[in-house]
């Protein structure tokens, strides 16, 4: 029965080849149209570390300006101080805990034939690893009593070691930045979460880092930041100075792996903020977050409104598509109310009647699904053109396939259901007479 | 006019009425908030930055090797600079507008003021600023060379003397009378003297609320090892300057990476890539509706011109002259556009109010929705036409004959 129906509905569908092109097309633009803006929206706002995010948090302290806050709607500044961070960096309260920030060094190759160049790095705590897991091709990370030591030592990325040294094992040899000499310890895989959620005071899109080494070390080197510094209070001249003025320019992360653990980091933090209030600074009031990945991110607008003003466009873009069809298909449908009258006078029931046309219905949504996969797949190409930083954002998988395929379907049922229920509605006896 | 019979025969497909209204109206909605969005980004993007920004590149560099002294390579470096054939002008820079980095910093006019007067970007740069940057001075005067002081990275910058942008200075003396001020740029004395006012120099963040708020440092100052800069090539002569220049530098000091050259419409390009994109989006958004409503109603049109065949030939055949028919459907189709519009009215003043609440943005100004009243009153009257004309060739003679 099943495929008689669908010989029918393609006889039908071909009888009217312009009206069957308008309805596909109705549904696979309104399919690819909203499947392109939700796919950025989806992979923008999804969880880059599903399986830990509950348990990482970002640590956020209120030490500005009694007169004006950091941010308008009072919220605290996102970055730390390093007197700050190293004090929650020694306390060790937490099961591991990291301080990072963006460096930028020359890298100077041992091997004349490739030419110095500029890299990215992050300079952070050996814990860094553990906490954001990134997968080592070769080596692994170092230690904290390498952190304790300042030791020269640095990890690379996929890339730098490709540059460096072709792709092989480097562990164990030297690599040259800004004039000093560090120890290979590892080498990651390739490695880039699609949001950068560990620096989203840097660019949530940004590339990740060339190479990575120690806080101690860097601090010790006196590197200056490369990525965001802000400051309030007057501070003396001086690298010294600098440490121990109220400017923030350091990320702290903490990963707490029991809610007793989160509730007795919560604490220290409300102890050391009231400590530091009774040595004069701290001058606002007490204004500790402790955030985990999700909520971070969604403080720090990752999705961003044009992205959502785009989708909950092109999804009433979609609905209006809809719209179209189920008129269409009215039309359509009612334009054969003799054919149908026919059929019920030869004895077709009302259920045969609707099977019929819904899988007429069917066919056009299916059809309009696979053109609107094809459509997003063009959709997302163009975004990726549009927007330089969205490559990690705006390509599919296969859950947004399947979604693509399925909303395809969903939409065309409920675009088929109204005009086939009406099919079905159709008195055989008035239709034959009016023949 | 024969509204009375239209409205009769719309109540007897009511519910393909409600569908091509429902169309219109969320078309209208959509149409009159997507057109007013991409109408404020055009204008963000359309803002001067101040500066000449066809001729104009900037570059950076970064020194390593022991004994590499940034600032004497920073003074060889612009005189080798302002000597190549094909540079009109050379100067040393911490930043430019639209280039989304930058510093930032409060300025007071007391000192151990609580909070400062006003924001601003400053640019630290040499006594070939103005000239560089191509911005227009339009009171005061420019740095002299001699005011250019050697300044430790991560100092207090006090400059002697400084020149802010017009908007700066009317922000801090509303009376106008800015020129000869001195003002702080630290909590305590020293004081900056503004020795000039320039017309109009944006700051780095195209997203700040105080864009024009820049004030320029006299200072040789780099960063570590790095320094950068600005450079003005002569009228049409800016990308075999770039070439010039990248090779040059690397011969004139090898123990230095020079960074990628950006001309400064590159610089706007990619500040503005985010707004543009949207704008393309949003047009594109636009384009797709208005051809999908136009074939939904040319759809519908044609499916009742076809189920009323007879009775056309029979109106036909009673009198009606072909343009009575193509009138009916056109009104018919006037009819079921405006109830649509009316819906879709406010639909589009909801849509406005939802995003000035979730995203701030502004009020949809109240002339788009009448606009695109006519706009889709249009679309709807062409969209129709086709089918209507064809109605009206019905012959009177169909009526006597049975389908």
């Amino acid at each position: 029965m099943f495929a008689y129906y669908l010989r029918l509905g393609w006889a039908s569908l071909r009888r009217n080849p312009i009206l069957t092109t308008l309805m596909v097309l109705g549904i696979a633009l309104g399919v690819g149209t909203s499947m392109t803006t939700l796919t950025v929206m989806y992979l923008m706002g999804s969880d880059p570390i599903p399986w830990k995010s509950s348990a990482l948090h970002f640590v956020q302290v209120d030490n500005w300006d009694p007169a004006q806050g950091y941010n308008a709607d009072g919220s605290p500044p996102d970055q730390l101080t390093y007197r700050d961070a190293m004090a929650f960096l020694q306390a060790h309260k937490a099961d591991h805990q990291a301080v990072m920030y963006k460096v930028s060094m020359p890298v100077q190759p041992d091997n004349a034939d490739i030419k110095p160049f500029n890299s990215l790095g992050r300079a952070t705590s050996a814990d860094f690893f553990a906490m954001f897991e990134p997968p080592f091709k070769y080596g692994g990370s170092w230690d904290r009593g390498q952190d304790d030591q300042h030791a020269r030592v640095v990890v690379l990325s996929d890339k730098t070691n490709e540059k460096l040294f072709g792709g092989s094992n480097s562990v164990g040899r030297r690599v040259r930045l800004n004039d000093i000499d560090y120890d290979v310890v590892g080498v990651l895989a390739p490695w880039q979460p699609r949001i950068k959620f560990y620096d989203l005071t840097n660019g949530s899109l940004s590339a990740p880092e060339g190479f990575y080494l120690p806080f101690s070390t860097a601090i010790e080197l006196k590197t200056g930041s490369a990525g965001n510094n802000s400051c309030w209070n007057n501070t003396n001249s001086g690298w010294d100075a600098y440490l121990e003025s109220e400017c923030v320019w350091l990320q702290m992360w903490v990963q707490t792996d029991s809610a007793a653990t989160y509730e007795g980091y919560r604490a220290y933090l409300d102890n050391y903020v009231a400590e530091q209030k009774k040595l004069g600074r701290f001058p606002r009031p007490s204004n500790n977050r402790l955030l985990n990945v999700r909520e971070w991110m969604t403080d720090q607008k990752v999705v961003s409104g044009d992205v959502e003003v785009q989708s909950g466009l092109s999804l009433a873009f979609l609905a209006v598509c809809l719209l179209n069809t189920i008129g269409l298909l009215l039309s359509k449908f009612m334009r054969k109310s003799g054919e149908i009258g026919l059929r019920r006078a030869l004895g077709a029931s009302r259920r045969q009647i609707f099977a019929q046309h819904l899988i007429e219905a069917g066919v056009i949504g299916i059809s309009g699904g696979l053109i609107g996969l094809l459509l997003t797949f063009a959709g997302l190409w163009i975004v990726r053109l549009l927007y330089a930083d969205f490559a990690k954002v705006a390509t599919l998988d296969w859950v947004m396939v399947l979604a693509t395929i399925l909303l395809a379907i969903a939409a065309s049922l409920l675009a088929g259901l109204y005009p086939t229920w009406r099919a079905c509605r159709v008195v055989p006896a008035l239709q034959l007479k009016t023949q | 006019m024969e509204i009375r019979p239209i409205l009769s025969a719309l109540m007897r497909s009511k519910v393909s009425m409600i569908l091509i209204g429902l169309q219109v109206a969320l078309t209208l909605a959509i149409v009159c908030n997507a057109l007013f969005i991409i109408g404020q980004r055009m204008e963000r993007m359309n803002r001067p930055s101040g500066m000449n920004e066809t001729d104009t590149f900037w570059f950076g560099s970064v020194g390593f090797g022991q004994g590499y002294d940034a600032r004497s390579v920073l003074k060889s470096d612009l005189e080798v600079l302002r000597r190549m054939p094909g540079v009109a002008d050379a100067t040393t820079t911490n930043s430019v507008p639209m280039s989304d980095g930058g510093w930032q910093s409060g300025i007071s006019l007391q000192p151990k003021q609580k909070t400062s007067t006003a924001n601003s970007t400053m640019y630290i740069v040499d006594s070939h600023a103005l000239d560089t940057y191509g911005v227009k001075l339009i009171a005061g005067r420019d740095f002299k060379p001699e005011e250019i002081e050697d300044h430790p990275f991560g100092d207090r910058l006090q400059p002697k003397v400084v020149i802010v942008t017009k908007a700066l200075a009317d922000k801090l003396f509303p009376g106008g009378d800015a020129l000869g001020k001195p003002i702080y740029l630290d909590e305590d004395p020293p004081t900056s003297t503004i020795v000039g006012i320039v017309e109009r120099t944006q700051q780095p963040w195209i997203d700040s609320d105080t864009i024009e708020n820049s004030t320029f440092i006299p200072a040789f100052m780099p960063y570590g090892n790095r320094t950068r800069y600005l450079v003005r090539a002569e009228p049409g002569r800016r990308d075999e300057v770039i070439k010039a220049v990248e090779q040059k530098m690397s011969e004139v000091n090898p123990s230095r990476i020079i960074g990628k050259i950006r001309t400064i419409e590159q610089v706007r390009q990619e500040g503005y890539a985010g707004d543009r994109a949207m704008a393309i989006i949003l047009a594109a958004v636009i384009v797709a509706l208005l051809t999908i409503t136009a074939l939904g109603i040319v759809g519908m049109a044609s499916f009742w011109v076809a189920q009323r065949t007879k009775q056309i030939g029979t109106r036909r055949a009673l009198g009606a002259t072909k343009f009575d028919i193509l009138r009916y459907f056109q009104t018919e189709n006037f009819i079921i556009t405006t109830l649509g519009l009316l819906v879709g009215g406010v639909l589009a003043y909801a849509l406005s109010l939802w995003l000035m609440h979730a995203y701030q943005s502004p009020r949809l100004p109240w002339y788009y929705v009448p606009i695109g009243f006519v706009c889709l009153w249009l679309l709807g009257q062409i969209a129709v036409l086709g089918p209507a004309l064809r109605a009206s060739r019905v012959p009177p003679a169909v009526a006597t004959r049975s389908v």
